[in-house]
């Protein structure tokens, strides 16, 4: 039998990358444009809360310099298939390469360029703008927030399976639905009472994991009034996929005359609410009989 | 083996594959309990339920579980009701369990029901104890939420066994709540009355048919 598999005598590649070169910055510019100017504002999380910006402005930075990357990979494939396909039946392997010392440098270089700038830019919206990014930082936020306002305290307890939640600064009254005021520092204090949740309130940019015996803080500003669809984010048993429900932002003055109206409307429930912790232990554990 | 022995074996075992997970998909659709269909009532339906310590059969006798009763007086191992849409529907829960007490005691209001209310043995109430409570019947989507009282722990002639009968120690819940436009709305327990490990919800409040349903709204 005989091989097909000689090596081919090797052409210079030259042209090819300097053509290539050429092709991929026109590509990439198109690229990154279209990507921070048609499709950046529309990503999300949008624009609905402080925390939700800054993650959207992450994620335009993480998709433009994702672009020529994509496209460099992209266009070598289809350039390749296009110029160095193997015309006829014979299959003839490639010219080995060996060392290439400059490019070695370039795609260090490059890309801990990015790494490290992303980690910056990631840094500075967890610590920048209202704190802590809306991400759960357990009971001991490290970025908190520094107001004129301290910031109003909301409970989400997460239960098998429905949200509610609670308002320590007005009697510890617990609603099945959330409103928080618009442009105020919001803390959630994100626990479960039975099982692991997840809070995620896509708008807002907050998710958190709601555990069991345990205070998970998230901060968040919203900046407009409006609603935010809330979804738990853990797989949490049989009616999981239906543990949603809508919460709203509200102007300052509809929140005071919203919440006046909760106080009233529960009261008989929140007689019998424990006092206010930032979690509670899940009893009883067994049934009854 | 050859290009085209491989590329039958491929296609086969992949035939196989999805030929399975259709199978349990079915399976698991099917078996849903049959729906009730409330009983016509002036201006909406009476829906006629009851909550049973242990159902007493298989497969899982030593289940809570509810029942359903339909308009011949018949009891019915569902937890699906059709009720009409833009209706008024009358509940009537015979209660045969004890108390386990709520998990969250939020869960004590009366909630969605006409009036907020509902009648425990005759008496009208807002709210029960928490710790009185043996179940909930929510519907959280609509907004409602009862709370069940549990008949007394040292309570003479306890049920044990499906369906219980009016002469055994229960308690009677009514409640009235309004539907609106058709859909199809699940509904649960908030009493931990089926814990399993380690907090969570265990056997019957995770299945339909026992501490779960839906409620159809046509």
């Amino acid at each position: 039998m005989t091989s097909n598999l000689a090596p081919a005598a090797a052409p210079s590649g030259e042209p090819h990358i300097r053509r290539l070169i050429v092709i991929w910055v026109v590509l990439s510019a198109i690229g990154v444009a279209l990507v921070v100017f048609a499709l950046g504002p529309h990503m999300p999380p949008w624009t609905f809360s402080d925390e939700a910006r800054d993650q959207r402005n992450i994620n335009i930075m993480l998709a433009a310099l994702a672009t020529p990357v994509l496209l460099a990979v992209w266009m070598a494939l289809v350039y390749s298939i296009v110029a160095f396909r193997q015309r006829g039946v014979a299959i003839v392997d490639g010219t080995p390469i060996h060392g290439g010392g400059r490019l070695e440098v370039a795609w260090i270089v490059v890309t801990t360029l990015i790494v490290v700038s992303l980690a910056v830019a990631g840094t500075a919206a967890l610590f920048g703008t209202t704190k802590g990014a809306g991400g759960g930082q357990g009971p001991d936020p490290l970025a908190v927030p520094h107001g004129s306002l301290p910031p109003l305290q909301v409970q989400v307890i997460g239960q098998q399976w429905a949200w509610t939640f609670r308002y320590p600064a007005f009697g510890g009254v617990e609603t099945t639905q959330i409103a928080i005021p618009a442009g105020r520092v919001i803390a959630l204090h994100v626990t479960s009472l039975d099982v692991n949740h997840s809070f995620w309130a896509i708008r807002l940019g907050v998710k958190a994991d709601a555990i069991p015996g345990s205070d998970n803080v998230a901060f968040v500003r919203p900046r407009r009034p409006g609603s935010f669809r809330i979804r738990c984010a853990e797989l949490c048993g049989l009616w999981h996929g239906h543990m949603f429900t809508t919460g709203l932002v509200l102007t300052p003055a509809a929140f005071s005359s919203w919440i006046r109206r909760q106080v009233v409307a529960n009261a008989a429930a929140t007689r019998t609410l424990p006092p206010y912790s930032t979690h509670y232990f899940p009893e009883p554990l067994r049934r009854a009989g | 083996m050859s290009r085209g022995a491989r590329l039958l074996a491929v296609a086969g075992a992949t035939a196989v594959a999805v030929a399975l997970v259709a199978i349990y998909v079915a399976d698991f659709l099917a078996a849903n309990p049959t729906p009730l269909r409330a009983a016509p009532a002036p201006r909406g339906a009476q829906l006629t339920l009851q909550t049973v310590a242990s159902y007493g059969h298989d497969p899982h006798p030593d289940w809570v579980s509810y029942l359903a009763r339909d308009g011949s007086g018949k009891w019915h191992h569902t937890t699906i009701f059709k009720v009409p849409a833009h209706a008024l529907v009358r509940v009537t829960v015979y209660q045969y369990d004890t108390a386990t007490g709520l998990r969250n005691p939020f869960w004590s209001q009366v909630r969605g029901t006409v009036g907020n209310t509902m009648t425990v043995d005759g008496r009208t109430l807002h709210a029960l104890p928490p710790d009185d409570a043996s179940h909930t019947f929510a519907i959280p989507e609509l907004g409602v939420s009862v709370p069940l009282k549990g008949v007394g722990d040292n309570a003479p002639n306890q049920c044990s066994v499906a369906p219980c009968t009016a002469a055994q120690a229960h308690t009677t819940v009514t409640f009235t709540f309004r539907t609106g436009n058709p859909g199809r709305f699940r509904w649960q327990c908030f009493v931990p009355c089926a814990a399993s490990f380690v907090f969570g919800n265990g056997g019957p409040m995770q299945s339909i048919g026992w501490m779960d349903g839906y409620v159809q709204v046509v």
